[in-house]
C-alpha cells in the first residue's frame, strides 16, 4: 500500500505456549517515526507480542506460523548471537515496572554504560561522556552525581528515566515500551511520556507502546491496534479508530473507559440537615514509626460525608492516604482532631463504641486475590462476618449468603470455589459481599478497582452505584485514578504530602480547581483534550 | 541482618562503621555467652576429672587431699569464684591444665589446632569451588540434560554420610589409583584427602541454596531488562545474576566454616588425624573440663569470626545495605 518500508513487519503470526495458542493470525506494520499503541486487557496477548518481537518468550513458547521481520531481516530464526546484536542496538526496550528493572547492586551510570560496552568500541572515557550526556538528556541536571548512585536512591519516575536513557542510548530504529507508566503516579506519568515522545522524535525511532489505557493511546499514538483474546480486533489510525470504531469490542472498551465518561453517580442529595455519616475535623495523625520521628504525616484534614453519598480521596503515592484511612477505621489514634461516625466520636469513650462502629463501617481492600484467604471457599469467606456479628443459626446464615450473592450478582455455584479459581472481578464482588454481610452503613473502598481491566472495572463501578442507591450506603472511595473518582464521587478531597489541597463537590473541582497542584494533576490525566462532554 | 541504627556517640563513624562496631560487639557477647553456658553445664556434670583420676582406692588419697587437688586445678571450690578466675585466666591466654595428661591445655591446643584449621580451610575453599562450579555449570552448560543433572547433584550429594564417602575416597584415590598416600605424609598433603571428604557434604547445601537463589534472580524483571540490551547469557550470568544470588550462600558458608572447626570428630577419626576432633574425643571420655572448655571456646570463636566476616562482607556486595534507606533521607530533609 505504501512505498515506505516498514520498520517492523508482522504477518500472519501465531504463537503458542505449549499446547495453548496465545496469539493468532497477527498482522501489522510499523512505519518509520510513528507511534503505534497496542491496546488490550490482561490476557489479550499484547505483552506476548512485545516479547515475541524481542524474542524473550519463555522456552515453552513456539511459533506456529507467520513471519516477523525488522527492516527486512527475519527475527524468528536468527541465532542467539545475531539476536544479541539486534537487541539494544536495533530495538530498545522499556520495561513495565521501573522499580525492579535495574540491577540493585550496580550504579545506574554503569548500567547505562553497559549497553555502550556491548554494542560499541568506544573507550572508557568516551563511554562515560556519552552516559553523562544521556543522563542530562533524560532530565538529570547533575549527571556527574547521578552516575555513581544506586537504583534504590532514586524514585520510580527517575528510574524510568534511566531505563529510557538505556533504550535510546544507541538511537535504535524501534523502541518497544511495555506499559511504561502504569506503575507511576499520574503527574510523573505525563513527564515520562513527554520525555519519551521528545527523545523518540530526536532519534527518529518508531515506538510500539503497549498499554491498557485507551485515553493514553488516544493522546499519544498515531496508530492503534486493539487486541482481544489473542487476536487483533481492530487496527486503524488513532483518529479514525476513536471517531468511528468498527469492532463491537472497541466500542465496548470505549463505552467502559472512565476517561471518556465523566459522570456515573447520582447527583448529591439536597437534604443536608441530616447527621453526616462521617465528619472528620482538623485531623492530624502522626505515623509513629522511628523512621519519620514524631512528625505528623497527615495534617489538618477536614471533610464531611452525607449519608448515601460518595467521598473520593485522591492522592499520589506517599500522600498519606493510607494513614488517613487507617485512622478513619479507628486503627491508629489521631494526634489532634476528631472522627465522628454517625455523630459518635470513635476515639472518645475508651474504645467502647468501637465494635459498633466497626460493624457499621467496613473496609474493602485493593488487591482482589490477596485480601481473600486462599484456603477458604467463597461460602466460608462470606459466612465469617455473619458468624462474628450475628447470633443466628446456620439456616439463617445460608439464606443470608444467598441474598448477598444476589446483591453482588454472583451465581450460587461460586460458593464452593476458592479465590484462586475465580476472576479478579468476581473476587471483588466476593469482597463486597463479605463487607455487606455485616450490614454496614459505610464502606471504605481502598483502590478498589485499580487492579481491574477497564470492562470489568466498569461493571464493578455500576454495581457500586446500584448498591448505594438500594441500600443507601455511604462510600469513601480512595484512588489515584482521577477519572474513576470523577465517575463515582459526589465530593472529593485532594491530598498531597499529608495536607488537604482541595475539598468540595466533584464537578466544581474538576471544572475549576483552586489549587495549582490539583490543576497539574488534572492536566496530567490522559484523554483530557478529547473530553467533549 | 540487623539495621544500622545505633547510639548517637557512634554517629561520627558513618553507616558502615557503626554497623561494623555493632557486629563486633555482638560477636563478643556471643562468645561470652558460649563460655558462660558451657562453664556451668560442665560444672553440673556428675563427677569430675579430679575424681576420675585420683579417687582410685589404689592411690590411697584422703578426701582432704582430693579437695586440695581440686583447688589446685580450678583455683577454688566455689563455682562463681572459679568462673571469674577462669575468665580472667582465659583472657590472658591461660587455659589451665589438663587433669588427664597433666600438661597445659594451651600446649594440647597448639598441637591440635593447626591440623584442624588446615583441614577446615582447605575443605572450605574446596567446597566454595564445588559450589561455584555446580552453579556455573547448571546455568551455562550447553546441554540441557547435563544442566539438569547438575541441578539434581546437591540433593543427592547431601544424602551421603561423611564416614562412608571418606572411606570411599581413601579407597579410590589412595589404594586404587595410588594418587596420594594415607600414612606418612606431610602436614599439607595429609590434609588433601580429608579435605575433599569434608568439602563434599558442606558444598551440597551451599550449592543447593545458590542454585535456588539463581533461579529466583533469573525471574526478576531486571534480568529480562538486561537481556533486552543484547547481553549474552554468560555476561548476564556473571555480571548480574550470580552477584545478586550469592548472599544467602555466603551466610551459609559462615555457618559451615564454624561447623568445620567444631565438628571435625568424624573426619579426623576416619583419616587418623590428631586435630581438635581427636582431642575432643579424648577430653570427653576423661571428663577433662579445662580442655573441653577451651575446645568449646575455639569452636565458638570459629563460628563467630566466620559469621562476623560474612556480615561485614554482605554490605560490600549489596549496596542497598550500605547506606541509610533512601526514604529516611527524603523525610528528614524538610
Amino acid at each position: 500500500m505504501s512505498v515506505v518500508t516498514p520498520v517492523l513487519d508482522v504477518s500472519d503470526l501465531s504463537f503458542a505456549y505449549g499446547e495453548k495458542t496465545a496469539v493468532e493470525n497477527i498482522s501489522f506494520r510499523l512505519l518509520p517515526g510513528r507511534i503505534t499503541a497496542l491496546i488490550g486487557e490482561s490476557g489479550s496477548g499484547k505483552s506476548t507480542i512485545a516479547k515475541a518481537i524481542i524474542r524473550l518468550l519463555p522456552p515453552n513458547a513456539h511459533v506456529l506460523q507467520g513471519t516477523l521481520s525488522l527492516n527486512g531481516q527475519s527475527l524468528l530464526n536468527v541465532r542467539l548471537r545475531e539476536l544479541n546484536k539486534i537487541r539494544g542496538r536495533q530495538i530498545g526496550f522499556i520495561p513495565q515496572d521501573p522499580s525492579s528493572s535495574l540491577d540493585p547492586r550496580i550504579p545506574v551510570g554503569r548500567q547505562i554504560e553497559e549497553i555502550l560496552q556491548l554494542h560499541t568500541s568506544l573507550g572508557r572515557y568516551e563511554r562515560r561522556e556519552r552516559v553523562l550526556h544521556l543522563l542530562e538528556r533524560v532530565g538529570f541536571p547533575e549527571p556527574e552525581r547521578c552516575f555513581s548512585k544506586f537504583p534504590h536512591e532514586f524514585s520510580g519516575g527517575m528510574k524510568q528515566r534511566i531505563l529510557i536513557a538505556i533504550a535510546v542510548a544507541l538511537a535504535p530504529p524501534l523502541i518497544i515500551a511495555d506499559e511504561p507508566t502504569s506503575a507511576l503516579d499520574v503527574t510523573v506519568q505525563k513527564q515520562i511520556l513527554d520525555l519519551l515522545g521528545r527523545l523518540r522524535e530526536e532519534n527518529g525511532s518508531s515506538l510500539l507502546m503497549i498499554t491498557h489505557d485507551l485515553a493514553l493511546a488516544r493522546d499519544r499514538a498515531d496508530d492503534v491496534i486493539v487486541m482481544q483474546g489473542g487476536r487483533i480486533a481492530e487496527q486503524n489510525t488513532t483518529r479514525l479508530l476513536f471517531e468511528n470504531p468498527q469492532s463491537p469490542y472497541t466500542r465496548k472498551l470505549l463505552a467502559d473507559s472512565p476517561a471518556f465518561h465523566p459522570r456515573l453517580a447520582s447527583t448529591l442529595p439536597s437534604d443536608r440537615t441530616e447527621t453526616p455519616a462521617i465528619e472528620v475535623s482538623d485531623l492530624t495523625i502522626s505515623h509513629n514509626s522511628d523512621r519519620h520521628g514524631s512528625k505528623p504525616t497527615v495534617r489538618n484534614i477536614s471533610f464531611s460525608v452525607q449519608p448515601g453519598t460518595t467521598h473520593g480521596i485522591i492522592g499520589e503515592s506517599g500522600s498519606g492516604k493510607t494513614t488517613l484511612l487507617r485512622c478513619l477505621m479507628g486503627l491508629i489514634p489521631p494526634l489532634a482532631g476528631s472522627v465522628l461516625i454517625q455523630g459518635d466520636d470513635i476515639f472518645s469513650g475508651h474504645g467502647k463504641k468501637r465494635p459498633a462502629s466497626f460493624r457499621k463501617m467496613q473496609l474493602v481492600y485493593q488487591n482482589p486475590w490477596s485480601s481473600l484467604d486462599p484456603r477458604q471457599t467463597v461460602r466460608r469467606i462470606i459466612e465469617e462476618p455473619l458468624r462474628n456479628h450475628f447470633r443466628k443459626d446456620a439456616a439463617w446464615r445460608l439464606a443470608r449468603i444467598h441474598e448477598l450473592l444476589e446483591r453482588v450478582h454472583l451465581p450460587q455455584s461460586i460458593l464452593a470455589q476458592h479465590p484462586s479459581e475465580i476472576s479478579g472481578g468476581q473476587c471483588q464482588r466476593v469482597a463486597l459481599a463479605r463487607a455487606l454481610a455485616a450490614e454496614p452503613d459505610i464502606l471504605v473502598l481502598d483502590e478498589f478497582v485499580s487492579a481491574l481491566d477497564v470492562t470489568v472495572q466498569a461493571r464493578i463501578l455500576d454495581l457500586l452505584v446500584e448498591l448505594q442507591k438500594e441500600l443507601r450506603l455511604t462510600f469513601v472511595f480512595v484512588s489515584h485514578d482521577l477519572a474513576v473518582v470523577r465517575q463515582i464521587a459526589d465530593t472529593i478531597s485532594v491530598i498531597r504530602r499529608g495536607t488537604q489541597e482541595e475539598y468540595g463537590p466533584t464537578e466544581e473541582i474538576f471544572e475549576q480547581p483552586a489549587s495549582p497542584y490539583t490543576r497539574t494533576l488534572l492536566q496530567a490525566i490522559p484523554g483530557q483534550k478529547h473530553l467533549g462532554t | 541482618m540487623s539495621s544500622f541504627r545505633s547510639g548517637s556517640s557512634l554517629d561520627a563513624l558513618g553507616g558502615f562503621g557503626r554497623y561494623a562496631l555493632t557486629q563486633v560487639f555482638r560477636a563478643i557477647v556471643i562468645l561470652w555467652g558460649a563460655f558462660t553456658v558451657t562453664f556451668f553445664l560442665l560444672q553440673m556434670m556428675p563427677g569430675d576429672a579430679v575424681m576420675i583420676r585420683f579417687m582410685d582406692p589404689e592411690l590411697g588419697l584422703s578426701p582432704e587431699q582430693i579437695e586440695a587437688m581440686r583447688v589446685l586445678y580450678s583455683g577454688s571450690s566455689n563455682p562463681l569464684v572459679q568462673y571469674v578466675h577462669t575468665i580472667g585466666q582465659m583472657l590472658q591466654g591461660n587455659f589451665g591444665y589438663s587433669v588427664q595428661l597433666g600438661v597445659p591445655v594451651a600446649t594440647l591446643i597448639a598441637a591440635a589446632l593447626p591440623v584442624t584449621l588446615r583441614l577446615a580451610a582447605v575443605g572450605f575453599l574446596l567446597s566454595l569451588l564445588w559450589t561455584l562450579a555446580i552453579a556455573v555449570g547448571a546455568s551455562l552448560l550447553p546441554l540441557r540434560w547435563l544442566r539438569q543433572a547438575l541441578h539434581a547433584l546437591p540433593g543427592f550429594w547431601s544424602a551421603i554420610p561423611l564416614y562412608w564417602s571418606g572411606i570411599l575416597i581413601i579407597q579410590l584415590l589412595s589404594f586404587r589409583l595410588h594418587l596420594l598416600p594415607v600414612v606418612g605424609v606431610g602436614p599439607w598433603e595429609g590434609v588433601i584427602l580429608p579435605a575433599i571428604a569434608v568439602s563434599l557434604p558442606i558444598a551440597a547445601p551451599q550449592a543447593k541454596l545458590l542454585l535456588q537463589q539463581i533461579e529466583e534472580t533469573e525471574q526478576l524483571p531486571f534480568v529480562m531488562a538486561i537481556r533486552t540490551k543484547g547481553a549474552s547469557r554468560a555476561s548476564v550470568f556473571f555480571r548480574h545474576i550470580l552477584p545478586n544470588s550469592i548472599i544467602p550462600s555466603l551466610t551459609m558458608a559462615g555457618l559451615v566454616f564454624g561447623e568445620l572447626i567444631a565438628g571435625a570428630i568424624v573426619t579426623e577419626t576416619v583419616f587418623g588425624l590428631n586435630g581438635l576432633g581427636h582431642l575432643t574425643r579424648e577430653a570427653v571420655s576423661g571428663q577433662d573440663v579445662a580442655v573441653l572448655q577451651a575446645i568449646v571456646m575455639i569452636g565458638a570463636t570459629g563460628f563467630v569470626v566466620a559469621n562476623l566476616t560474612v556480615d561485614l562482607l554482605i554490605p560490600l556486595i549489596n549496596p542497598t545495605l550500605r547506606s541509610a534507606p533512601a526514604g529516611r533521607k527524603e523525610t528528614s530533609g524538610s
